[in-house]
């Protein structure tokens, strides 16, 4: 992928709203084929960053490049490779399903000759084949949002910028749509999606995390679990669990301790050390402790360890 | 530009104004019932005023003169008092606007070739009321006395019989003087701002407020084909609404018609890019439904009310105000359908007035496209 020119190139891109700085000091590139998440808390200026590559937005400082082309100097241009699908819901909820299509296979200029193959295209992969004449303000979310990408993508585009695609969709819904997502990307389209659902994240080839506009890190899933961890992580599950937390942070060789659904994740520098010592502290009668172990890391406890350290510091 | 795209957009308008009633209502009903209520409302006919008379007399000859009073129709004898005190109150009260006092020896000062003074009150609260029934009034009592002249003058052997200089009226365009047949093209006028302005008004801020407009924006879509596609339908709307209003002002209110009905049509489109551009401004400014239909009102109502012409005559006006009247869109508009409906006048008579439409509108398309952005800030 790294071998081909880059379809997004972002230099040191900066969005200031009066004193908030939305985006701080940005720069990435993205490849053709590859899904690009953005990964961040809400507020974190990740909607702003796909703002300003959609020309919605113009930068404050720095420069961004789609296909070559400067999204603040030649918008249109860019709107015509891309395909946009905002956070909130944006088509019209009083036409029909088939209406919105159309009218967007219009804006983006689909010929006449490619219509009829492209709209039935975008129906069956937002599976709303037979439902056209369904008005749009009726359907349910997940297949609002699938009717959505299929409006951004009817024309082609090589580029798809995607925000918060999957909020408030049902997780049978999630997981088509990222099908789609990946089929697309098969086929050569560079993906950019924001979330906050870190299980998405693993979807994506590579990821950056976002915290308040500026980049934490940078890289593969598997990069980011690896190099990113400041030590392995543990599994402890505790009975009580709010003592055994503060029992956890308080253990010698414990580096970071938080609450992961009904269990514990505590960092090790030292993992059969700090093992020993958690077995002797949550001991009974206080505590009743259940598994120890180590485990690998997912993105949200890299998440988690990095944007501790930065608050921290 | 594409065709393409402006006929997505177009098409898209029409199928969103099919299914909002409430706008389905807004074209047809809006235009009907303000053209009714301002074509009767905005009467400027001064017709039976309530009359007093104190007749201190009672002969032939003072009841020969009120008679004169009771026969035309700009007079209604409501009541005949007795008393000084009881012709203040009729005024007072407001049972009447004007009191004819005729005073004693009238007929005996008269017959003698004396000079008699009739008086007249007049309750001037409503000063144009005022000056019309006392120039009706004036026009009785100089009619009379030329009458008692011309008998006075028989008697004596000497024959007069008729005024030495008399006066030959011919109106013109408006025969009955009728300010209804001038009035009503105003109204249509009138209404056809409001109503076009207030049509457009909406279609921006609705787009900004139901967050569509994110969506629309980052397409390739152009800025002037967004501004067309969108105004296109309610144009032809428009064209609908100019029928309805043109055909009630000659169906309904009988004004005469005597130009032709494509100038009229021709006009009125002109016009109308004017006013559908003036809301399409205010919408691209406005961005909130209620403000843009607000300001779509108070832009276009007052200034055809008070400034158009429709009411007050331009020329009448302060040269400051007659100044700003030139960039108003309806007072053009208000002449020509004027000149089209009353005068009948050739094409060239209101070239000028084409013109300055043109001009206006040309200038509001520009800064409506100037002024909205494709970007979220």
């Amino acid at each position: 992928m790294s071998h081909s020119q880059p379809s997004v190139v972002v230099r040191n891109l900066t969005k200031k709203f009066g004193d908030f700085v939305a985006v701080d000091n940005l720069s990435l590139d993205a490849y053709p084929g590859e899904i690009f998440g953005f990964l961040g808390p809400n507020g974190s200026g990740k909607s702003t960053t796909i703002r300003i590559l959609c020309g919605l937005l113009r930068p404050t400082s720095g420069s961004a490049l789609v296909e070559g082309l400067d999204v603040a100097s030649d918008p249109e241009a860019v709107r015509q490779r891309i395909g946009y699908m905002s956070q909130k819901f944006s088509l019209y909820n009083d036409l029909r399903v088939g209406e919105n299509l159309r009218l967007f296979a219009g804006l983006y200029s689909v010929s006449e000759h490619d219509l009829e193959s492209r709209m039935s295209w975008a129906l069956r992969m937002a599976g709303l084949e037979g439902r056209e004449q369904f008005p749009t303000g009726s359907l349910a979310v997940g297949w609002k949002q699938r009717l959505a990408l299929g409006c951004a993508v009817l024309h082609r585009p090589s580029i798809v910028f995607l925000d918060e695609p999957t909020s408030g969709v049902d997780p049978v819904s999630r997981r088509q749509f990222w099908e789609l997502i990946q089929q697309m990307a098969g086929e050569g389209v560079t993906v950019f999606v924001t979330t906050h659902y870190m299980d998405e994240a693993e979807y994506c080839n590579r990821l950056v995390l976002i915290d308040r506009g500026r980049i934490v890190a940078m890289g593969t899933p598997t990069e980011l679990k690896s190099r990113y961890m400041k030590g392995q992580l543990l599994l402890v599950e505790c009975e009580p669990l709010g003592a055994a937390l503060a029992e956890l942070q308080s253990v010698s060789g414990v580096l970071d301790a938080a609450v992961f659904g009904n269990s514990l994740h505590a960092v090790a520098a030292d993992v059969p050390a700090a093992m020993a010592e958690i077995r002797k502290r949550l001991a009974p009668p206080r505590f009743r402790l259940g598994r120890v172990e180590q485990i690998p890391p997912r993105l949200e406890d890299v998440f988690v360890s990095l944007t501790a350290a930065r608050r921290a510091s | 530009m594409t065709w393409q795209r402006i006929m997505a957009m177009t098409r898209k308008e029409v199928i969103q104004i099919r299914r909002d009633p409430r706008s389905l209502m807004m074209i047809f009903a809006m235009p009907l019932i303000q053209l009714l209520i301002f074509g009767y409302a905005v009467n400027l006919d001064t017709r039976h005023l309530p009359l007093c008379v104190y007749d201190r007399e009672n002969s032939q000859m003072s009841q020969d003169l009120l008679k004169r009073f009771q026969s035309t129709s700009y007079f209604d004898i409501v009541r005949v008092t007795g008393s000084y005190p009881e012709v203040l109150r009729a005024l007072d009260e407001g049972t009447c606007k004007l009191a004819i006092v005729v005073p004693a020896g009238f007929s005996e000062k008269l017959r003698s070739g004396g000079s008699v003074s009739v008086q007249a009150l007049l309750d001037a609260s409503d000063s144009n009321t005022a000056s019309i029934s006392l120039g009706y009034t004036q026009n009785i009592i100089q009619g009379y006395s030329a009458q008692v002249q011309v008998t006075w003058l028989n008697k004596r052997g000497v024959h007069a019989g008729a005024p030495v200089l008399t006066m030959q009226p011919r109106t013109w365009f408006n025969e009955d003087l009728e300010s209804m047949a001038n009035i009503v093209p105003g109204v249509v006028a009138l209404v056809m701002a409001v109503v076009g302005a207030f049509l457009t008004s909406l279609t921006v801020a609705r787009e900004w407020e139901r967050g569509t407009m994110e969506q629309l924006i980052s397409t390739p879509v152009g800025r002037l084909e967004i501004q067309i596609g969108k105004l296109v339908p309610y144009f032809f709307i428009g064209i609908a609404d100019t029928a309805l209003c043109a055909g009630m002002a000659v169906w309904w209110f009988k004004v005469p018609f005597r130009g032709s009905w494509i100038v009229l049509f021709g006009c009125s489109m002109l016009f109308l890019v004017v006013v559908l551009s003036l809301g399409y401004y205010i919408s691209v400014t406005a961005r909130s439904q209620l403000g843009a239909s607000q300001m779509a009102m108070l832009a276009t109502f007052l200034p055809t009310f008070l400034l158009s012409g429709f009411l007050f005559p331009i020329d009448q006006m302060p040269v400051v105000v007659q100044w700003i009247t030139r960039v108003l869109p309806s007072r053009y508009y208000v002449e020509i359908l004027r000149n089209v409906f009353l005068k009948g006048t050739e094409i060239r008579f209101i070239a000028g007035n084409l013109i300055a439409l043109a001009v206006i509108a040309l200038a509001l398309i520009t800064l409506s496209t100037r002024r909205f952005h494709k970007r979220l800030e």
